[in-house]
């Protein structure tokens, strides 16, 4: 096949895309797919079509992980480096795999054939260690997979050539409740939600009225839906728990602006919190009933866009996902005249990420839809007002768009009465780490964690911890383990990390503090620079040049990034050290040589280059303090 | 200026009045009540990313230069809470780029030096990250030295906003974020950049540094030598500002024609 002209390939991906600035994302994404990495040339290329300064699309480009500015392997590597994935041997697989490929962690090999590297949490806990490879995902290692993938890579097998079982990502769905176990055919919600308004419209169109605009006055359909959402008290299922019913109105209420007026609704699929994976078994066994979902809120607020933001790890997920979409294209459940609803317009896009934790959050991830660097805006204005574009928008989390169905179908009251008070319905839990039936487990509100951990075949007198919800979550020892999930007690997102008595419980600080340091943005001082030396803080004490001097400085930094970050981020970089020196400190202790203090400045390590140079490595080149550590 | 009329919120104690829209640093500094920043420029937006100017609003810590003035808040500024958390933040930043004061040019007019001493910085206490920064030479008359660069993308905003050239831009992600300019070669000398260019004039810091003029004032006589940088009297006008303004956020003046 003769080579294409890059200029060729970067026009086609324009073109596909109107050389619309606002989709920066697809365009890098796609262009990369093709040519590999992203030079500046080529940034300079893409620059031009979109008509923006080159340096903005740098400023894009070198943003997200999964955009490369620099020439990169033919074959990218990618171990997620999740501290489950290390629990089940991930960092000697990687090693492993290095070594057969003679190659250097983060390096590209000599003949530009292969990088090896490690990544945030791919969301595979449940069957890793995982990696990724040019951005597929492949679960379940083991060194025999490792040395097939060798294989493959050396003799350069085209990845489509692989063999498909290495590809073969698993649901593990153990548990069911109102969610997983729903009966509802595709439609039933849309239907039920527009039976209960008797009349739509039919006069407002009539009079070139838009759906839209006599929705913002008191049509009865879409009220008496979002009614159904206020008594059902369904809150968000990301994390933070925000009322949908309130998120809803709020935007319904809000004006859009400039002629381009238009509400809009993003479900929220940049799951990228590390120990999660339930939004990927939603999104691959109840796509219909999310993008269901999608299509009430839109109902309900009057938007004619939806766009799921999927996190660039669930790529696989596509060809899934757009069948789907055409389905219910064909079905006049999406598209134009939803259901004979004249003027119920509504249609859905994916878009994806590239790497970047912090896109989770939703001002984040609305800037990155906009093709921009994904970094949180400042507040007020929200997004239900000043949104995708500066318009009306709610970014809801998948399992809350698939709860909203559930209740368009079946009521706000049938909802409420699941769960407990103030936690209606059910909460998907990922379930991962030592307990032999990891995978998703769906419980009603008020569930324990104790009961959890039997389910899963955790023994609870050899657990010592479970990480609820994430680093940025709680973690709670086993002294806690009658605390019970929901907004009264533990919120969470679904993550929930279980820790046996062997595990050290600083490497799991540790391996989180490293994760932030990642994902920060970089926007505010205190974060960027605060989770670097929290993440320098753990090293030095993992290097045995750790006291307690060390811990106060980890507090003093808490203190700093709870006060004083611009996000979410920043606010809980510090949860995971602040809980374990709290509930495990002997782990951190133990690491240390002198109580009051340590120097991290190695002596004998400074002498390294001096040695290297004068070609000496006898006794008398070597300062003592370090031997000590060393041994 | 202020009219008896004017609604009134305290910081420290002291009444402040203010302009409705504007917010708590613009409505402070129009009264000459100093609040340490340095990512805020009375000409620009509001950015709220280096956090210098927390606060404690109605006892929450928030960043005064994004939150809107109220009637009624209580404003606690200059508290040793606060104040604990500015140093630590300034030593942050010292030890995040490479800050050589002795050697600086901008020392004494470095905003972020300023800072340092009047928030009573002894040391940078954290350990030093030294990122390499390489400098860009490159233009006839103008240096850029990316090792002081904290990251308050005032040239970006200037840059674009005013001068519409769009010379810098910021790349990378967290501790990797670093300003870059806008050509293929990634030098300046190949963009449009000119030393009257509003972006040349914003660096609160020794970034962006006119050739050939180095210590024309000696050390020791400069602007944060003389006297502090808390003391807003200090403060020369700036060309655009308007005299008697009351604090609108484009027309600038608010702050530095306050006297």
């Amino acid at each position: 096949m003769p080579m294409k002209d890059p200029a060729d390939i970067i026009d086609a991906v324009l073109s596909r895309h109107r050389d619309d600035p606002t989709r920066l994302l697809q365009i890098l994404r796609e262009t990369q797919e093709e040519l590999g990495w992203l030079s500046r040339k080529t940034l300079a290329f893409i620059a031009r079509g979109t008509r923006q300064p080159l340096a903005r699309v740098e400023g894009v480009a070198s943003f997200y992980s999964f955009f490369h500015t620099r020439p990169m392997g033919r074959y990218r590597v990618l171990w997620s480096d999740n501290i489950t994935d290390r629990m089940l041997g991930s960092a000697r697989l990687m090693k492993e795999m290095c070594q057969k490929l003679w190659l250097e962690p983060g390096h590209v090999s000599e003949d530009g054939l292969v990088s090896v590297a490690t990544t945030s949490c791919t969301g595979m806990c449940d069957q890793g260690p995982a990696l990724l490879v040019n951005y597929n995902a492949i679960p379940r290692l083991t060194s025999q997979r490792v040395a097939q993938i060798v294989e493959l890579i050396r003799t350069e097998t085209p990845i489509s050539a692989w063999p498909g079982e290495f590809f073969q990502v698993d649901d593990n769905i153990r548990r069911r409740d109102i969610l997983l176990a729903n009966r509802l055919n595709r439609g039933d919600a849309l239907r039920t939600a527009i039976v209960r308004s008797p009349t739509v419209q039919a006069e407002s169109s009539a009079n070139e009225r838009t759906w839209q605009d006599s929705n913002l006055a008191s049509a009865p359909g879409p009220l008496l839906t979002l009614e159904e959402i206020k008594r059902a008290n369904l809150r968000g299922r990301g994390g933070a728990g925000f009322a949908t019913g309130t998120k809803w109105e709020a935007c319904r209420n809000a004006a859009g602006s400039g002629p381009e007026s238009a509400h809009c609704v993003i479900c929220n699929a940049d799951e990228g919190e590390p120990g999660t994976f339930k939004d990927r078994v939603l999104l691959t066994t109840q796509a219909d009933l999310v993008f269901e979902g999608m299509t009430i809120a839109a109902y309900v607020v009057g938007a004619r866009l939806g766009m799921v933001y999927l996190r660039g790890e669930y790529r696989y997920l596509r060809d899934h996902l757009e069948k789907i979409l055409t389905r219910r294209r064909s079905e006049h459940l999406l598209g134009h005249n939803i259901l004979n609803q004249a003027g119920f317009d509504f249609d859905i896009e994916i878009h994806f990420g590239a790497g970047a934790y912090i896109c989770g959050e939703e001002s984040a991830l609305i800037e990155s839809l906009e093709g921009k660097r994904g970094v949180p805006r400042n507040r007020p204005p929200f997004p239900v007002t000043h949104g995708y574009l500066g318009q009306p928008t709610i970014v809801n989390n998948v399992e809350t768009l698939a709860a909203a169905a559930l209740i368009a179908a079946n009521g706000g009251d049938w909802f409420r009465s699941i769960g407990t008070e103030k936690s209606a319905g059910s909460k998907i839990l990922s379930v991962s780490g030592d307990c032999e039936r990891p995978g998703i487990y769906e419980y009603p509100f008020g569930v324990n964690v104790a009961e959890v951990l039997s389910d899963c075949g955790a023994i609870p007198a050899k657990t010592q911890a479970v990480q609820i919800s994430g680093p940025s979550g709680v973690c709670i020892a086993s002294d806690e383990f009658q605390r019970r999930i929901g907004f009264e007690d533990l919120a969470t997102a679904g993550a929930f990390m279980v820790f046996n008595n062997e595990r050290d419980m600083f490497e799991v600080a540790r391996n989180f503090s490293h994760f932030f340091a990642h994902e920060s943005c970089g926007f505010c001082t205190p974060c960027r620079v605060g989770t670097t030396l929290l993440k320098n803080c753990m090293d030095k004490i993992e290097a045995g040049h750790g006291s307690e001097y060390d811990i106060n400085e980890i507090f003093k930094i808490n203190h700093l990034l709870q006060t004083a970050s611009h996000c979410g981020l920043g606010h809980t970089a510090c949860n995971p050290m602040f809980d374990t020196l709290q509930k495990f400190r002997p782990a951190y202790q133990r690491r240390f040589k002198s109580l009051a203090f340590e120097p991290a400045f190695d002596l004998d390590l400074a002498l390294s280059q001096a040695r290297q140079m004068t070609g000496r490595d006898d006794a008398d080149a070597h300062l003592k303090n370090t031997m000590e550590v060393k041994e | 200026m202020s009219t008896n009329t004017s609604p009134t919120f305290l910081i420290d104690g002291e009444e402040i009045s203010f302009q409705p829209g504007q917010t708590i640093i613009q409505a402070a500094l129009a009264a000459e009540k100093y609040i340490p920043h340095l990512c805020f420029h009375p000409e620009f937006k509001p950015h709220g990313s280096c956090k210098l100017c927390t606060v404690k609003i109605n006892g929450r810590p928030a960043a005064a230069c994004t939150t809107q003035a109220q009637a009624g808040l209580n404003v606690e500024s200059d508290i040793p809470e606060i104040k604990d958390k500015r140093r630590t933040l300034v030593q942050m930043l010292l030890v995040e780029g490479n800050h050589f004061c002795p050697s600086c040019e901008k020392s004494g007019n470095c905003m972020l030096q300023a800072l340092g001493y009047d928030l009573g910085v002894m040391s940078p206490h954290f350990a030093q990250i030294f990122p390499v920064r390489p400098v860009d030479a490159s233009h006839p008359d103008i240096l850029l030295d990316f090792n002081r660069c904290i990251l308050c993308e005032l040239c970006v905003r200037a840059s674009s906003e005013v001068d519409k050239k769009y010379v810098f831009a910021l790349a990378g992600r967290g501790i990797n974020k670093h300003l870059i300019v806008n050509a293929e070669s990634g030098r300046l000398a190949d963009t449009n950049f000119s030393p009257t260019d509003k972006a040349a004039q914003v660096c609160p810091v020794g970034v962006i540094l006119p050739k050939r003029v180095g210590f024309a004032v000696p050390i020791g006589k400069r602007k944060y030598d003389l006297k502090p940088i808390s003391d807003i009297s200090s403060r020369p006008a700036l060309p655009s500002g308007g005299e008697g303004s009351t604090g609108q956020l484009a027309s600038g003046g608010s702050l530095e024609s306050a006297k």
